[in-house]
């Protein structure tokens, strides 16, 4: 299998339109494929043509999303993030 | 909504009305002429807040997107909104009267 490539989503809460799940800022999950470039939804939305950016679609466990203590930590869920919401991680917490 | 609880999903099937298809169908146009996108009707929606989602309907949340998206593109004015929705409004209650004008 190859190495995993991990992100962090951003944890920022800014005001104003923005397209990245808030259970998900903040957290660290993997590459499950990557998608795009897709014009960012965020600049679409007050009506500016999008800059194209790179769509990942990451894996995050259970577990690091609701914590340890959720009924099944090691399952899953996909979701679709644009690239500047996402910083490089080496590990799959966050910090 | 947002991770809060909102209680059990009603599943029964409703028929749209005319005025909600009419609304999906102004939506559908508006994106097709390039007035705004999809990104901007969700960004209304979601700036209306969580008590829009208990107070309004669903294609009552939409025509209110639409709207404003359609004044922020600079299609029509609000004043030139509200000379329309007189005129219409003064034709009658009904479909049929306010079709005949």
């Amino acid at each position: 299998m190859a190495e995993r490539r991990y992100f962090r989503v951003r944890a920022d809460m800014p005001p104003g339109h923005v397209r990245t799940p808030s259970y998900l800022r903040g957290k660290t999950g993997w590459v499950e494929r990557t998608l795009g470039p897709f014009p960012n939804p965020e600049e679409l939305a007050y009506g500016h043509k999008g800059t194209p950016l790179p769509l990942m679609r990451l894996r995050f466990t259970m577990g690091e999303v609701w914590g340890t203590g959720t009924d099944n930590p090691n399952d899953t869920i996909d979701a679709e993030i644009y690239a500047n919401w996402l910083e490089p991680a080496s590990s799959p917490h966050a910090p | 909504m947002g991770g809060d609880a909102a209680g059990p999903v009603p599943s029964e099937q409703h028929d749209f009305s005319l005025w909600e298809k009419r609304v999906d169908a102004l939506m559908v146009t508006a994106s097709a002429k390039g007035h705004f996108t999809v990104d901007g009707l969700r960004r209304v929606l979601e700036d209306m807040g969580p008590e829009a989602f208990e107070t309004m309907t669903y294609y009552e949340r939409w025509i209110m997107s639409v709207n404003q998206n359609l004044i922020e593109a600079g299609v029509y004015t609000t004043a030139e909104l509200a000379t329309r929705m007189t005129e219409v409004a003064a034709r009658g209650n009904s479909y049929g009267e306010a079709s005949n004008g």
